[in-house]
């Protein structure tokens, strides 16, 4: 059997190997703001699709429905068409220039408290914990021969974990239908293959995402920390660990209060500094990285922003009595002034700077648009098609006919008639079927069902002489109070007149 | 080759022997995961043969255990389609043609139905969009020689023009005037005048006026005494703008001289009742369909109610 070991031998690796990370459980203020931040996303997570909302009976009462199979979607009160869904990619510009936004002006705050990745592995961790125990006692039994306890402790926590992802799958599909219905026909058998198949699916990603790989999917799969990398600037909120007032690190308590006491060292000396820093050393801040990074190394595309360092190396500088934020959230800019002695810049400096403004313009002008195209979208529309095979007909007493394969679109959620009108050709009348045939009309009635479109062939005449092709105009009106116009071009075409 | 025994050092492989300006190849074995996937073909492969058709013989390929073929695939889809059309193939059987309109679901069915039948039975003649040509009526239009309602229309496609052993078929039989003698060349040409005279081409002269009387003599019976024709017996209205050999006088001369004799198949014979029924339905929808006589609309109900 070759490898790539075989050729370049052992040392050299294509790959670098995983390291286990082993999270300890911390307290602390971002500890309690990821908990906020876990229990709301969640929440809007698992609740949305069973929130109603009261659309009358021609369309569904789910608040956000994402109905595939009729090509609609709903959110509270407006509702999408599938040609209206440049309002989606308009969400979608928001959300990506929003990310732009927050993370010029509070760093890599997605990745570290609102990404489902984030959130879901810390869940997964929490399991992890309440079922192997902390960081020590996890290691303790990763570094175990394989018995009864740990058998059964796998067993339970892989369970775990695969019953929160299909709890995680099954929330997802209620967001494609009514959700109470789907609920009950999932439970008795009769759900949709591709439900069970999406749950399956999604089970599976999350188990493997949120259990097994964890910070792999943030470091090797994600694309948006190397996107980050390129938004960050000087003025970018990033984790840091305060070097010039860390440094040099004293190796224990008892080392480091004795250094203090005691005649500085010749080496320090002959460096210049004879005073030790304020870290310890301790690894709290590394033994609680989910990510398994030491942020003393400077940032890192490892590093989340998830705060949790801040709180375990707080919890320490506390019980050793010594100022707390050794490592807090600054700016590479405030860093560098607040290391040569000057003060930080205040933070609406940080905060007012040209890139987040643009970004707010801009953030801010898309969602304007879309809010008054939004507020001003026709809900009727039509489009005439002219029958091209044959282009005119003539008809017994000498006059051409053409056909025109007219749509309406009532895009209400109620039931709407409307007038078909024809303007353009001289004496031109418009028909639909063989009753009308006769009326002589020069405008049709079209019924159109709630939220739907109507299609209908209808039949225009005129005198034989004419221009071989003319403009004709439809016109669409509403026949309810509400009322309301929109029309479509379209000709009528006769033979070519002879001269 | 003694090379071959040789090993490289640094990775245990033997040399392959050969060698370019010093370097040399290795006789690296495929990766396994490779080897395995390879074999794994191979055993996929040999089941394959044996469950479907795949050693070509004289007469076609091996059958196969499971005994699969394209065609039988295909026998099982359409059978399949048929299966689910069959309630809506029953509900047109039982709806008399008449009365389809009052069913939208219905009444669609039976013009798309129509439509995808017109492609392949109608089209050859009729044209795609069902206009016509010469010699053949443009069905788009409002002129009908044996009449335009639904029920009418069934019955010519049903019985079809001019077959013989079919009782019901549409048969109209002009004398070929000039041919057989009824009329002199000179008669039959002012016999053409009347008509262009009557179809506001020409204006009237001479040659109209003695047309008007070989006209009262010889056509009057089948085309009326206005002209204005007589579907009982097909024989066209000549006072309109439609022609279906032309209206021009070589055309009309022609016709009257030899006569025309165009034909349709009987397709009652050929095509199952609800083809014909979603066929008829598809031409009447054409724009120029014309509404079923009272008596057959208003005979329904009652005998709804008798039930």
């Amino acid at each position: 059997m070759s490898s790539p070991e075989d050729l370049i031998g052992a040392e050299q690796r294509f790959f670098e190997a995983r390291r286990k990370v082993f999270p300890k459980a911390v307290r602390g203020a971002f500890r309690r703001l990821k908990w906020a931040i876990m229990a709301v996303t969640l929440a809007i997570y698992y609740v949305t699709p069973w929130l109603r909302w009261n659309r009358g009976a021609y369309a569904p009462d789910q608040a956000v429905l994402v109905d595939l199979a009729h090509r609609r979607f709903y959110m509270f009160s407006i509702e999408i068409w599938p040609h209206e869904f440049y309002y989606v990619a308009g969400l979608l510009i928001m959300a990506g220039v929003g990310l732009f936004l927050v993370t010029s002006a509070v760093g890599r705050a997605w990745c570290g408290y609102a990404c489902p990745q984030t959130v879901w592995t810390d869940l997964f961790v929490h399991v992890e914990r309440a079922i192997d125990g902390d960081r020590n006692a996890q290691i303790r039994l990763q570094r175990a021969p394989w018995g009864p306890v740990k058998i059964a402790k796998r067993l339970l926590k892989h369970t775990s974990w695969l019953v929160i992802g299909a709890l995680t799958g099954g929330a997802w599909i209620f967001y494609f239908a009514d959700a109470p219905t789907l609920g009950q026909a999932f439970i008795h058998g009769t759900a949709p293959f591709v439900a069970y198949a999406t749950v399956g699916v999604l089970t599976a990603t999350t188990y493997i995402f949120g259990g097994l790989m964890r910070e792999q999917v943030c470091i090797y799969m994600c694309p948006w920390p190397r996107i980050q990398s390129a938004m960050l600037d000087e003025k970018s909120l990033t984790v840091t660990y305060k070097a010039w007032r860390g440094e040099p690190r004293s190796h224990g308590l008892k080392r480091a209060d004795a250094a203090r006491d005691a005649v500085p060292s010749l080496i320090a000396l002959a460096e210049g500094s004879a005073a030790v820093g304020d870290c310890i050393d301790c690894n709290a801040c590394v033994a609680v990285c989910p990510t398994g990074i030491d942020i003393r190394e400077g940032p890192q595309i490892g590093c989340i922003t998830c705060g949790l360092c801040i709180d375990a190396c707080d919890e320490i500088m506390a019980k050793v009595d010594r100022p707390a934020k050794l490592i807090g959230y600054t700016t590479d800019l405030d860093a560098r002034l607040a290391a040569s002695g000057r003060t930080p810049l205040p933070p609406f400096r940080r905060l007012l700077r040209p890139r987040t403004l643009i970004y707010f313009s801009v953030w801010a002008g898309i969602g304007l648009v879309m809010l008054f195209a939004l507020g001003n979208r026709a809900r009727i529309d039509v489009s005439v098609l002219q029958t091209r095979n044959p282009q005119w007909v003539r008809l017994s007493d000498g006059h051409i006919r053409n056909g025109y394969t007219v749509k309406v679109r009532n895009m209400e959620e109620r039931p709407r008639s409307f007038e078909v009108a024809i303007e353009g050709v001289p004496g031109a009348v418009i028909w639909a079927d063989e009753a009308s045939r006769a009326s002589g009309a020069r405008a049709v009635r079209l019924d159109v069902g709630a939220d739907q479109v109507a299609q209908q062939l209808l039949f225009v005449k005129a005198a034989g002489d004419g221009p071989a092709r003319a403009d004709l105009v439809f016109t669409i009106r509403a026949l309810d109070a509400e009322g309301g116009t929109a029309r479509d071009k379209s000709f009528f075409e006769r033979p070519e007149q002879l001269p | 080759m003694a090379d071959e025994k040789r090993v490289d050092q640094p990775t245990g492989t033997s040399f392959v022997g050969h060698e370019w300006d010093g370097i040399e190849e290795l006789d690296t074995p495929m990766p396994r995961w490779w080897l395995i996937t390879f074999f794994a073909t191979i055993a996929f492969a040999a089941v394959m043969v044996v469950l479907y058709p795949a050693i070509p013989m004289l007469h076609g390929a091996t059958p196969g255990t499971l005994g699969w073929s394209s065609h039988g695939q295909l026998d099982q889809e359409v059978a399949a389609e048929s299966r689910r059309r069959a309630p809506m193939m029953r509900a047109l059987a039982a709806m008399p043609i008449e009365r389809l309109p009052a069913d939208a679901a219905l009444l669609r069915a039976a013009q798309e139905g129509g439509h995808s039948a017109f492609k392949v039975y109608c089209v050859q003649c009729h044209g795609a969009g069902a206009a016509g040509g010469k010699g053949y009526p443009n069905l788009n239009d409002d002129d009908w020689l044996w009449g335009g309602d639904v029920a009418t229309i069934q019955q010519t496609l049903l019985h079809g023009v001019r077959q013989p052993g079919d009782d019901g078929t549409r048969m109209s039989q002009m004398p070929a005037f000039g041919r057989d003698g009824i009329l002199k060349p000179e008669e039959v040409q002012d016999a053409v005048s009347f008509v262009r005279f009557v179809s506001h081409q020409e204006a009237g002269s001479a040659a109209a006026r003695r047309g008007a009387t070989i006209f009262a003599n010889n056509c009057a019976v089948c085309h009326g005494d206005r002209a204005t024709g007589n579907r009982a017996f097909g024989a066209p209205n000549l006072t309109d703008g439609i022609w279906l050999y032309g209206g021009d006088r070589a055309a009309l001369t022609e016709t009257v001289t030899n006569a025309r004799y165009g034909i349709m198949p009987a397709w009652g014979t050929r095509l199952d009742p609800v083809t014909i029924k979603m066929l008829a339905t598809y031409v009447h929808s054409l724009g120029g369909g014309e509404k079923s006589p009272p008596a057959v609309a208003d005979a329904q109900p009652v005998a709804a109610a008798r039930k």
